[in-house]
């Protein structure tokens, strides 16, 4: 393939993964890291020291044995390392991807401290895309142990990473699982926001396709709490457990003039047109999108990031992030902020938008922005950003895409009578997952507000966890049940 | 799975497309819609649940060619399937406790303001409807919509059926003859301009007045954020907070250059999508 570089870093020895080069990358949807070979794996897997207490798995949220999987591709033995992740994770092709490392697993490893640590990421990334590329090769999935039926039926409510993790590991209990799913496709934000250069969508399929081949069915375009209700599931249609793994959704605006102009969009809308609908293959796919020319993106996180340099490749000439504080603050991932800079994203931080204005048709093209500086510390440690007096600059734009977070989708959550809520409207949950309502847990971004896909896995994990107790003795939060233990 | 029962082409454009989705038939109330896709490579499209019928699990949606995604869903035959149909979604419609309404429809705004008037017809109280179309050949839905009311008026932009002129005008006349007052409130459904001008129309009159917007949608479950409309000084979504909303306080014009967002690229896919049809 043109475009790829190999570089190997020098001083501390961290193995790079190679990459589509910037100036052909943005001409394209595919994935920009190419994936270590084999080799290169196994120089990485080498530099880790084997830590007797491996700091790195504290900051994994799911406990993930990184020494011992790390190991094994040191070895040669890639595919057991692959199920040694799946131990913890059931989805590591998409979190060795967009895991945060550098605030997770890498960054407590002990190497970071002198030089750059392991690249966890990289090597589980690796490993998983072995083993999916083995068993395409074999025609078989590794072995599966399906535990006998034990009868009992469980509903999972949105086919995110939460509600597949759920699914996954209860099906492997023996129980009968049905994931109800409003859009057309499975995967949740994996499918709809994560672009595919930075996901690829087969990695998801593939996932969901062996979640179907272990007897999960998927109920495509069924929106729980319109076509069925949440009790509803419990009651006539039989299930025994229900699982809510919805979401955020519902995004953010920020209640400035000229919001609602054309050429004005939520980022949840700019992704889910070109990810889900394809119409960065417009017309062959139906689903148009605006291409401007001159883009502001506003915020300064992963969805930001996905927004400009999805808009970058969709032909945009300049695309700035604006963002309200300054470099140091931003919340995306460092690899993001990294690629983003490499593909000519502009930067134009401590910047906040006052107003946008539009032409005679009503599209935008202008956004008068305020001048910040860091003021004192806030709530969270940052510094806050407060507004320069009488500074403004004034940002030509023919398309906004307004990253900025987002609220709690009301459709499931308001209607579903006697479910608590928490002060910000997200599901209120105990340490377990279960929710105020008897049968019903939740877990993912519904619970925590707008997170990370390990967060949600985890939380799906512990809820599967509770919900297979109950199932075996009515009794949720309880002790275990013989075949766990 | 959601199969074309039966496909009529009512007028000219405007076909009438049987259903069968026996869950969303269980759900549906008059005002609720439905996202659909034709094929994988569909926009998701919004339609109005123009009827249901809950026992043959099967509802009515009555679509309007107007482009390219309306063609393609237009060109499914009698025994296929839809890549997917999705809902019921947004608030029904809420049955106010009036003595007599005014429904208002332009063009195929007749299909989802008839089981609105069916069902105050239902609760007892006088309708009043009001049918507009561009000409006698595009009305559809007239028997229909007159078995449901006490009184209904036809109006033709030339007079080729019923009164000459738009619907603003019998609808102003029914409410300055409307003394003592009786009329309750007044639902507009129809072309984006028409709504906007019967909001218009009943302001002086201060009769609630509701609207049912068609922004542009995606997802129709209030993910996206793309149907989003100022209403009074608020955002609000149209798919979930709506689709009705007081007229009075829709800002129409932002309504409507949000609808031309995707003018060009519409022309394009309308254009490939004739041609497609041509060469098959
Ligand atoms: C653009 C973008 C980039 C991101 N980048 C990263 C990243 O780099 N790293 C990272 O760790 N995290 C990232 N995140 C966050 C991460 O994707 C989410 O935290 C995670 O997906 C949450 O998982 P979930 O299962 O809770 O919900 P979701 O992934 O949101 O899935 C919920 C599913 O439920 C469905 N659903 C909703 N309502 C209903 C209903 N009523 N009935 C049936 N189904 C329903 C939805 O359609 C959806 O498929 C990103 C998010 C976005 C939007
Ligand atoms: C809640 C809701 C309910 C609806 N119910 C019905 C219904 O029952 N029957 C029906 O025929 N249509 C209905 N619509 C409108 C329908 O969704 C659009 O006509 C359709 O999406 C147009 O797609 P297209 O690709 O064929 O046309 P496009 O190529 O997208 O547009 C062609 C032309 O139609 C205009 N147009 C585009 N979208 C709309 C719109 N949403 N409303 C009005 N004009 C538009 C454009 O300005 C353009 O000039 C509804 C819309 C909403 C939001
Ligand atoms: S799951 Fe994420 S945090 Fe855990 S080891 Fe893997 S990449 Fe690191
Ligand atoms: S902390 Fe770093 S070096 Fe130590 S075990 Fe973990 S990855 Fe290896
Ligand atoms: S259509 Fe996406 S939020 Fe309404």
């Amino acid at each position: 393939m043109s475009g790829v570089k190999t570089k190997r870093s020098q001083k501390a020895g961290r193995v790079a993964m190679p990459e589509q080069a910037p100036e052909a990358r943005i001409e394209n949807f595919d994935e920009v890291p190419l994936g270590y070979t084999d080799e290169q794996a196994r120089t990485e897997a080498m530099r880790c020291l084997q830590c007797k207490t491996p700091a790195c798995c504290e900051g994994c949220p799911v406990q993930v044995d990184i020494p011992a999987f790390i190991r094994l591709i040191a070895e040669g033995k890639t595919l057991e390392a692959a199920a040694k992740i799946k131990e913890s994770n059931c989805l590591p092709a998409a979190c060795g991807r967009v895991c945060p490392q550098e605030n997770q697993c890498e960054g407590l490893c002990v190497l970071g401290k002198k030089g750059e640590p392991v690249a966890i990421g990289n090597l589980e990334r690796y490993a998983a895309q072995y083993a999916s590329d083995y068993a395409a090769r074999h025609g078989v999935d590794g072995p599966v142990k399906r535990p006998a039926s034990t009868g009992k039926r469980v509903a999972v409510v949105g086919a995110g990473p939460a509600g597949l993790t759920v699914a996954g590991d209860l099906i492997l209990q023996g129980h009968q699982v049905t994931v109800f799913e409003a859009f057309h496709k499975a995967g949740g934000v994996l499918s709809y926001g994560i672009p595919e250069f930075r996901l690829p969508k087969r990695i998801v399929q593939e996932e969901v396709e062996q979640l179907a081949r272990l007897g999960v069915r998927f109920e495509l375009n069924h929106v729980i709490g319109k076509a069925t209700s949440v009790h509803e599931l419990l009651g006539k249609e039989g299930f025994d457990a229900v699982f809510l793994g919805v979401g955020a959704g519902l995004p953010s605006v920020m209640g400035i003039p000229g919001e609602n102009l054309g050429g004005v969009y939520l980022a949840n809308e700019y992704l889910t047109r070109v990810n889900l609908m394809r119409a960065y293959d417009f017309p062959r796919y139906d689903t148009p999108i605006v291409r401007g020319r001159n883009v502001c993106v506003i915020g300064g996180g992963n969805v930001a990031m996905d927004a400009a340099r999805t808009a970058r490749r969709l032909g945009s000439e300049r695309v700035s992030i604006i963002y309200r504080r300054s470099m140091e603050e931003l919340p995306a991932r460092a690899e993001e902020i990294h690629h983003a800079r490499e593909e000519g994203i502009a930067f134009k931080t401590l910047c906040s938008p006052l107003e946008y204005l539009g032409d005679e048709h009503g599209m935008v093209k202008q956004a008068r922005c305020q001048v910040m500086e860091l003021g004192e510390p806030d709530d969270s440690g940052r510094r806050r950003p407060v507004p320069v007096d009488g500074k403004e600059v004034a940002i030509e734009t023919d398309l906004v895409i307004i990253a900025i977070g987002g609220n709690a989708n009301p459709i499931v959550t308001k209607q579903t009578e006697g479910l608590a809520l928490n002060q910000h409207d997200y599901i209120a949950v105990n340490e377990n997952g279960a929710t105020s309502c008897p049968g019903i847990w939740a877990g993912g971004d519904i619970v925590t507000g707008s997170a990370t896909v390990i967060l949600a896995m985890g939380a799906g994990r512990t809820a599967a966890q509770d919900i297979h107790q109950y199932l075996c003795d009515g009794n949720p939060s309880t002790a275990r049940c013989a075949d766990t233990a | 799975m959601s199969r074309v029962l039966k496909k009529t082409e009512l007028v000219p454009g405007i076909w009438q497309i049987e259903v069968e989705t026996p869950r969303i038939a269980e759900k549906a109330l008059p005002g609720h819609f439905v996202v659909v896709m034709a094929d994988a490579f569909s926009e998701r499209v919004p339609l109005t649940i123009a009827d249901f019928d809950r026992e043959a699990g099967t509802i009515t949606l009555v679509l309007m060619v107007v482009g390219a995604s309306s063609l393609k869903l237009s060109r499914l035959r009698e025994g296929d399937d839809f890549y997917a149909v999705i809902g019921p979604l947004g608030h029904p419609s809420a049955i106010r406790p009036v003595e007599r309404v005014v429904m208002v429809a332009g063009g195929v705004g007749t299909a989802p303001i008839f089981p609105i008037a069916r069902a105050y017809h239902e609760q007892g109280v006088e309708v009043v409807a009001i049918q507009g179309a561009r000409s006698a050949d595009l009305l559809f839905w007239t028997d229909r919509l007159a078995s449901v009311s006490a009184e209904h008026v036809v109006a033709t932009d030339d007079g080729s059926a019923g009164r000459k002129g738009l619907v603003t005008e019998p609808l102003a006349e029914v409410l300055a003859a409307d003394s003592p007052k009786r009329i309750g409130c007044v639902y507009a459904i129809g072309p984006t301009p028409m709504m906007k001008f019967c909001a218009k129309t009943t302001e002086p009159f201060e009769t609630p007045t509701i609207v049912s917007l068609n922004s542009i949608m995606v997802d129709g479950t209030g993910m996206c954020g793309g149907c989003r409309v100022t209403v009074g000084e608020q955002t609000l979504f149209t798919c979930v907070d709506g689709p009705e909303f007081d007229g009075h306080q829709v800002d129409w014009d932002s309504l409507m250059s949000r609808q031309k967002t995707y003018h060009v690229q519409e022309g394009i896919a309308f254009e490939r999508m004739l041609e497609a049809h041509s060469n098959s």
